[in-house]
């Protein structure tokens, strides 16, 4: 047991077991037998996973209503179905985190906007159905394609794709706000930067998708969004560690560590093999691939990396205290 | 709408209740607590709560570890003194050979376990050590500004009449929002069986015996405390009450006492549960400076917002780019 009640302990620095310079001095603080302050949440891995499949789907959607617009059927065809595979993965994933399931509709009975949860479920209420028609539409067998139900979901599968791709950036980039407005130290900390990491992550994975599955005389469109949301993500994610202090940490240690630094790798390598492969079919889909991981590395190591904030006390009374010490108690008026 | 978000103001006309009783809350006074846990145990009995586990946790008297969905008010025990660090030395020197300081002279040692006497009454008051032993009944803050409700997406977590945060069990689904949002650790979902354990997989946490003050009673806790630690009442009176006993400790030359959660400006807008605390609040697991997130929403939407348009911007330039 480590912190002995009202004794003072001493913890080193940030970064101890690679080498790193530790980002602030280690700090003296008390806590009460080494107990957590804060609740990490109950959330399991259903959540890290609905960010990174909200995202593809979200990304997916953007990528299929332009490719619709400038004649890419294949990518059109990949991102609608993307779109609809990430969306209906994200539902069950969403549901089956609730302590009750079965009263998943709950949500519904309010909107909002203090809540990030009820926004976004509002949000979802109003991408899913859209992008949904679009998907199904791609997915419909050629023979119910003529009757009339199905040239009726043909004519919408445009204005569904397309309303659903303006909803879509707010799909990939309000999930950021869903984890920093928490009392997770790790999580709060990032709140002025974690929504362009997500929406960078979201571009970069589904752009990923479209290497993956387009053809190099469609794939154009895709690869340019994939390195921009890679260098968008890599960029902001750097600048939001520098400005975290200690909270920092826990994005350098253990798993979540060990998740950000295999995040970091893949999209950074994803990037660069994206821009040599543009004449490259195998190359363009190792890319995309990479990315995609990449993605996904980033938010179970965002999500690890919090949970562990909460569990020690060190990083929720540590800032606190300096707060104290550096601009006195926190006081609204 | 952010001055609502944070600030001091009267929570429950601010819900848009009408005709809004005063303020209910709790001062717990930890001056006077004596560690009975008779709080703790007739929270459960009144509130049905299921028990929190049977393990001993070998942190003094404490064995109920936190607050949490079974756990609605919790004593925490902090034993203070330079006997343990006493005990350290003389552990050290033990392994480095010291004989002489392996506990041959008891009298040096006192760890402050329970007597027939009156603490320090066998030794005199000059024979008296420096051990303290803190104690302190911890329970939901009932914050103005409540991070549980803020970001509950059902409205099952409501503002009560009295100004309390309590939660609508038929309606919460167990998002489990609420669990990180609390800047003081406070509610978490319920862990069970499936269908034995009551509330199983929803957000619990005390209610201030919402059922017991809507009838004019005491909640449980405050009712059983044997040396008025934890008092019940209109919130004005209450801290006002709380000013004056800091004052009166002061005056006796006891400078360490100091109210926590009382000030309507801080960053919670001040709770409806505060505490008279003897040292810092970490000591006894309270956040030193706590802040609800909310205050900083309006920017995270904001934030959130500018990094929609970039990536809507992004993949329309994707396009515009040209070329296959
Ligand atoms: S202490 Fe936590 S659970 Fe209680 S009202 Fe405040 S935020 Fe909600």
């Amino acid at each position: 047991m480590s912190g002995e009640p009202g004794t003072r302990r001493r913890k080193g620095g940030g970064g101890r077991e690679h080498g790193e310079q530790p980002m602030v001095p280690p700090a003296e603080f008390t806590s009460y037998y080494g107990r957590p302050v804060v609740k990490a949440s109950p959330w399991e891995h259903d959540i890290p996973a609905y960010l990174f499949m909200g995202g593809v789907a979200a990304g997916s959607s953007l990528l299929s209503a332009g490719a619709d617009l400038t004649d890419r059927p294949v990518l059109r065809r990949t991102g609608r179905i993307g779109a609809l595979v990430g969306l209906t993965l994200s539902m069950l994933a969403l549901v089956k985190d609730l302590g009750r399931p079965e009263r998943f509709h709950h949500m519904l009975r309010v909107a909002k906007p203090t809540s990030p949860m009820s926004v976004g479920t509002w949000i979802l209420t109003l991408y899913g159905p859209f992008a949904g028609l679009a998907g199904t539409a791609e997915l419909l067998p050629p023979r119910l394609r003529r009757t009339l139900p199905g040239r009726l979901l043909g004519w919408s599968a445009r204005p569904a794709g397309l309303t659903a791709a303006v909803v879509a950036p707010a799909v990939a980039s309000y999930t950021a706000v869903l984890l920093t407005n928490t009392a997770t130290p790790t999580w709060h900390a990032a709140h002025r930067h974690l929504p362009f990491v997500f929406v960078g992550s979201a571009s970069a994975a589904s752009g990923g998708l479209g290497l993956l599955a387009a053809p190099l005389s469609e794939a154009s469109p895709a690869r340019r969004l994939a390195v921009a949301g890679a260098v968008l993500e890599l960029a902001v994610e750097r600048h939001m560690e520098a400005g975290m202090g200690i909270t920092a940490e826990p994005l350098h240690d253990g798993h979540a560590g060990t998740l950000m630094r295999a995040s970091k790798a893949l999209t950074a390598a994803g990037a660069v093999g994206a821009v040599l492969g543009r004449r490259s079919r195998l190359l363009s889909a190792v890319s995309g691939a990479a990315l995609m991981a990449g993605s996904a590395c980033l938010r179970f190591g965002v999500f690890e990396a919090g949970q562990a904030s909460a569990r020690d006390p060190r990083y929720t009374v540590v800032p606190q205290r300096e707060r104290v010490e550096q601009h006195g108690r926190t006081r609204s008026v | 709408m952010s001055t609502s978000f944070y600030g001091p103001l009267d929570p429950a006309p601010d819900a848009g209740w009408t005709d809004a009783p005063p303020r209910k809350g709790f001062f717990t006074d930890t001056s006077i607590c004596i560690g009975c846990k008779a709080c703790e145990v007739a929270c459960k009995e009144w509130n049905a709560v299921p028990d929190d586990g049977f393990t001993l946790l070998g942190s003094s008297y404490d064995n109920t570890g936190a607050l949490g969905a079974s756990t609605w008010r919790h004593v925490a025990f902090i034993e203070q003194s330079p006997a343990s660090d006493v005990l350290n030395r003389v552990g050290d020197s033990a392994l480095t050979g010291d004989r002489n300081a392996l506990g041959t002279d008891t009298t040096k040692v006192d760890l402050g376990m329970p007597s027939f006497d009156l603490p320090g009454m066998a030794v005199g008051a000059d024979g008296r050590t420096d051990f303290r032993w803190l104690m302190a009944s911890d329970v939901c803050k009932h914050c103005t500004h409540a991070g549980c409700l803020d970001v509950c997406p059902t409205g099952a977590l409501f503002r009560t009449e009295f100004g309390t945060v309590v939660v609508q069990d038929d309606i919460c689904n167990g998002c489990g929002y609420c669990v990180p949002a609390c800047p003081f650790g406070v509610i978490d979902r319920r862990v069970g069986e499936k269908g034995v354990t009551k509330n199983e997989g929803i957000a619990q946490k005390c209610t201030l015996c919402y059922d017991r003050i809507g009838d004019g009673l005491t909640p449980a806790c405050a009712k059983a405390c044997p040396t008025t630690s934890i008092q019940f009442g209109d919130l004005d009176e209450l801290r006002e009450r709380a000013e004056q006993r800091v004052e009166a400790m002061h005056a006796q030359g006891i400078s360490s006492a100091r109210l926590y959660g009382e000030d309507p400006t801080d960053g919670v807008g001040g709770v409806g549960a505060f505490f008279l605390l003897l040292d810092e609040p970490e000591v006894y697991g309270l956040p030193p400076d706590p802040v609800v997130t909310t205050r900083d929403l309006p920017e995270m939407w904001r934030k959130a917002g500018l990094a929609a348009l970039a990536m809507l911007a992004g993949a329309v330039a994707a396009f515009a780019g040209g070329g296959r």
